[in-house]
């Protein structure tokens, strides 16, 4: 696993909701394999910046590159398909399905792939089982806490195998126990499985865990510490 | 932190050497300053004078002979009352990085440069933490002394953040005072 290719790119992002500049002149690089807290108070961009990278919203200026396309420029349908494959992401709620069953919500990217129910399922048990959720199988979202519900949401971020995870603030709603064994869960599991992560997060103990972080400010990149160098 | 109240804690478990004291220490408080032996035998010395402790015996199996000590029924009482005793919370707000901040706005310096530096040193203090408390093989003991620094480090750094947002306002008042 190394951490100095750069997996994606972005140059000179700017995007404006309304009156509101929520990006300026942000560039940013993810390498294979690193875990990257993008930190900031709210307001400062991170989710903006997420949605950007992560190919939900087409920045007005500047350009995103993943294994060299440019997803800025990518139409909607190649661009979702890449989302599918490539990417994973993860958010504050974890917007599972309350219907579901957990092995069925952590399966569906894989249905929705083609790939079989036996062997979709078989997958999904073991991401389950990674994330230290094995036994909460047949409970649907309401059921579970909400730290098993973030690592059942992860699962189903993974079990497709992407290259990067993209986590907008994953512990936002939990507890500090609960967000502790969910962050431990994610940063393992990534490391174990060579995934870059790309972790938004307002909390200094969540972005501890990353290998480096760039602080936002009012849009703009503020900072950028890459903590096994800043001794 | 009272040397001796922890000493006389540890002995609490039963008569032992200042050698063995000292390890013990160093196991329950991990990340804590490590005892020096010489602080170890002094503080032994001062709790015998005070009547708290002991000399039960020596040993010398095989080495060089070692005093062993115990704690007195004083000592007991004196640790019993300690450890039930309120710690002043933050009496003074003692903050070297507030009193570097207002120094570097009286000096014309610069306290935004001071204070990103000052928050990635804690970041990196905040990573290395989280990466003892995480390894497979740490103890609970491990984990809440970690999490107690973990706390610290991010209540100043939620601090700085703060401090740095309203530093215009703060050179204005500092410097008009």
């Amino acid at each position: 696993m190394s951490h100095e290719v750069p997996l994606l790119t972005a140059r000179a992002l700017a995007k404006t909701h309304g009156r509101t500049k929520a990006l300026r002149d942000a560039t940013i690089e993810l390498r294979a394999g690193e875990i990257l807290a993008v930190t900031g108070t709210s307001g400062s961009g991170k989710s903006t910046l997420l949605h950007c990278l992560a190919g939900i919203v087409r920045p007005d200026e500047g350009s995103v590159v993943y294994a060299g396309q440019r997803l800025d420029q990518l139409p909607d349908k190649r661009l979702s398909e890449l989302r599918r494959t490539e990417f994973g992401v993860v958010f504050q709620f974890g917007q599972l399905i309350p219907e579901l069953t957990a092995i069925d919500n952590v399966a569906l990217p894989l249905l929705l792939a083609g790939v079989g129910r036996a062997e979709a399922h078989k997958r999904a048990g073991a991401w389950m089982e990674r994330f230290g959720v094995r036994g909460q199988e047949e409970q649907r979202p309401g059921e579970m806490s909400g730290g098993q519900a973030q690592r059942v949401s992860m699962a189903r971020a993974l079990v497709t195998g992407p290259k990067i995870v993209f986590a907008d603030e994953p512990t936002g709603a939990l507890d500090s126990l609960a967000s502790e064994q969910v962050m431990a869960a994610m940063v393992h599991t990534a490391r174990e499985a060579g995934i870059a992560v790309l972790l938004i997060t307002h909390d200094h103990q969540v972005a501890a865990y990353a290998d480096r972080e760039v602080r936002l400010r009012d849009g703009a990149i503020e900072d950028s510490v890459d903590f096994e160098v800043a001794q | 932190m009272s040397t001796r109240h922890i000493l006389l804690g540890l002995l609490a478990g039963g008569p032992s050497h200042g050698y063995d004291l000292k390890r013990r220490h160093d196991e329950r408080f991990p990340q804590a300053r490590p005892l020096a032996y010489g602080q170890v035998y002094t503080t032994l010395q001062r709790l015998v004078r005070d009547g708290l402790a002991e000399i039960e015996g020596t040993d010398s199996a095989g080495g060089p002979e070692r005093t062993r000590y115990r704690s007195t029924d004083e000592g007991a009482r004196e640790l019993a009352k300690w450890t039930g005793e309120i710690t002043p919370p933050a009496p003074f707000v003692t903050n070297e990085i507030f009193a570097k901040v207002v120094c570097a706005i009286l000096a014309s310096t610069d306290p935004a440069g001071y204070l990103r530096a000052q928050r990635a040193a804690h970041m990196e203090r905040m990573r290395q933490l989280t990466a003892v408390k995480t390894a497979t093989d740490a103890d609970l003991a491990t984990v809440l002394s970690a999490d107690y620094a973990l706390s610290h480090l991010d209540a100043d750094l939620r601090w700085m953040t703060t401090t740095a947002a309203r530093l215009t306002t703060l050179t204005a008042e500092v410097d008009a005072a």
